[in-house]
């Protein structure tokens, strides 16, 4: 697809999804997000600039793949594939209720768009990796996009699939780690401390990027590259992102992990995000 | 028994797949350097670019498999049974069993059958594991001729597969021409009226030569290959309660939660029969002979014949 839209009308939609974020956890009374709000712009420079999917045939064999791998950060992913028309957006603040294809984390079999289920950390990147070991094998030319958090590199799998990634050259995988340094006990850095992230996935044989991911063009400068380079290695970007981003109260607090608003907050919170639309 | 031949299940299945990758290109294997050991070694030859070895990396194997599935491969994953069971159990499930994806999970080594390895490969958990996973099902070939047959079923079917293959050479029960195989339907061996055995795998066998020994003594046994422990064949499971309502279950594995205690859940929701259970006593295995170890653990032919003896008072 690469759509031709601007850095602004990116960073727009963006705060569309956020909002979602806010609106869809408070209607829930739980849900995510800390987590959904700090990788909110990756998923918007996916779905909205970079991604070939076609919403009226969700399994379309050559689409683009999304691995939403921190399954609980699903919120702003639903945000996009509702606005992006998967689904009836109207849908969106099901989330979390009895009978919704919107469950607490994707379930690929009833929501359109999720192209695996995930939820327990760690899993999503092998499978990533086992999509775009298969668009290799047959000459396909669809890429994978997987989001992973920082906390989820914990996750022993994670880099087992990274051999994977590395051993079959797999220049089709964009790994995006949305590094937002908390985690559910608290920082990153107390609870397991990872060092120079880009460095290990470096280490592993990926081609790899730091960047603010929170800034818009950095995100779709970064994503531009990490798709044009056929050099057989496998790519990661990491993301320094604010948990919470976008919401005053919420920003870098680990409290705001996995709670969801009060009325109170919910209003105070997308009256914050409704001054951040770029003019 | 002594002039039968004798195979290990995982060599049909090793020849069985090669014939499967040859008529569909999607069929993949995926190995965790244990190729050799699990005979996947002519598919890796004759079929090069649908082999993947990822090494010593179970967990990741699995969610490999699941991403393939997703893009219409049909991924073989082959390790030993414990860690097929037990290393990547959260990942079948999440990966594979939840989505329902099309994933094979061949694995090798078996209930006691890695006899020399001892306790941390022989795996007595694994069909109860297994079994407990939703949308799985969950097949045990009696001998190399079922392994042929049941594999390809398998393949042949969609949706996620847990299969336990022997590491030891078993006696050939089945003739190649023997296509009587189906997913969920238990092969009955021989009729009869005094008693029910219900067998599965590398005990079959055993369930048969009781059998021999029981008709000398006038006790008439009727002997089941229950290859397919989940979706279990309950009307198979009915009909020996109606017949002969006295049932034994034999099984290389745990007597929580496998053979027999599928058998028992339809004797009690019937609310009728008698059953006894065979099988490892909730204990780990030992390095010793295969056949030392099936002793030690009462999974003999002897156990069976006298307890059908007593069942059959």
């Amino acid at each position: 697809m690469s759509e031709e839209r601007t850095i602004q009308e990116l960073q727009n939609i963006c705060v569309d999804l956020k909002k979602h974020v806010i609106e869809m956890t408070y209607h829930a009374q739980s849900g995510h997000p800390g987590g959904s709000l700090s990788v909110a712009d990756f998923v918007t420079a996916c779905y909205f600039k970079m991604m070939n999917v076609d919403p009226s045939n969700p399994k379309w064999e050559d689409r683009d793949r999304f691995v939403m791998s921190k399954g609980h950060s699903c919120p702003v992913q639903y945000a996009a594939l509702g606005e992006l028309g998967f689904f009836d957006a109207e849908l969106l603040n099901t989330l979390r209720k009895e009978g919704s294809i919107l469950q607490g984390h994707p379930d690929m079999k009833r929501c359109p768009g999720i192209d695996i289920s995930t939820g327990s950390l760690g899993q999503g990147l092998a499978c990533a990796v086992g999509m775009a070991m298969s668009a290799k094998a047959d000459g396909k030319d669809y890429r994978v996009f997987c989001v992973v958090g920082d906390g989820e590199c914990d996750e022993g799998e994670i880099w087992e699939a990274c051999n994977t990634a590395a051993k079959y050259g797999l220049d089709n995988l964009i790994v995006y780690v949305d590094s937002n340094g908390l985690q559910l006990d608290g920082p990153v850095a107390e609870i397991m401390p990872l060092g120079d992230i880009a460095g290990k996935f470096a280490a592993f044989g990926f081609e790899t990027w730091n960047i603010n991911g929170n800034d818009m063009a950095e995100v779709v400068d970064a994503l531009e590259q990490a798709t044009s380079a056929k050099d057989g290695k496998p790519k990661a970007i990491v993301g320094k992102t604010v948990k919470g981003n976008g919401v005053s109260f919420m920003e870098n607090q680990v409290g705001w992990h996995g709670k969801a608003p009060n009325e109170e907050q919910c209003r105070q919170a997308l009256a914050e995000l409704d001054a951040a639309y770029v003019k | 028994m002594a002039d039968v031949k004798k195979r290990a299940t995982r060599e049909g299945m090793g020849e069985e797949i090669v014939l499967l990758g040859e008529e569909n290109r999607n069929v993949v294997v995926i190995d965790a350097d244990l190729g050799s050991s699990c005979k996947t070694d002519a598919f890796k030859k004759a079929l090069p670019d649908q082999y993947y070895n990822l090494g010593i990396a179970e967990q990741n194997c699995a969610g490999v498999a699941a991403g393939m599935a997703t893009c219409g491969k049909i991924p073989v994953v082959v390790t030993y049974a414990a860690f097929g069971s037990m290393r990547m159990c959260e990942m079948v499930r999440q990966e594979i069993c939840y989505p329902k994806l099309n994933v094979k999970l061949i694995c090798s080594h078996g209930g006691l059958t890695p006899d020399g390895d001892g306790a941390s490969h022989q795996t007595v958990e694994d069909l109860a594991i297994m079994r407990s996973i939703p949308n799985m099902t969950v097949i045990v070939p009696a001998d190399y001729v079922a392994a042929k047959k049941l594999v390809r079923k398998a393949v042949e079917m969609d949706g996620p597969v847990y299969m336990r293959f022997t590491r030891n050479a078993v006696p050939i029960l089945y003739e190649e021409d023997d296509n009587d195989f189906e997913i969920g339907r238990a092969k009955k061996l021989a009729d009869g009226t005094d008693v029910s055995i219900i067998s599965i795998g590398d005990t079959v066998r055993l369930a048969l030569e009781a059998q021999e020994i029981l008709a000398a003594k006038g006790i008439s046994a009727e002997v089941l290959d229950m290859h397919t422990i989940k979706p279990m064949d309950e009307e198979a499971v009915k009909e020996s309660i109606r017949k002969t309502g006295k049932i034994i279950t034999i099984e290389d594995h745990s007597v929580i939660n496998g053979l027999g205690s599928a058998v028992a859940d339809i004797m009690a929701q019937e609310g009728k029969g008698i059953l006894r259970k065979i099988g490892v006593q909730d204990t780990f295995g030992e390095t010793a002979p295969y056949d030392r170890l099936m002793e030690k653990h009462g999974i003999t032919t002897e156990a069976l014949v006298q307890c059908a003896e007593e069942l059959a008072k």
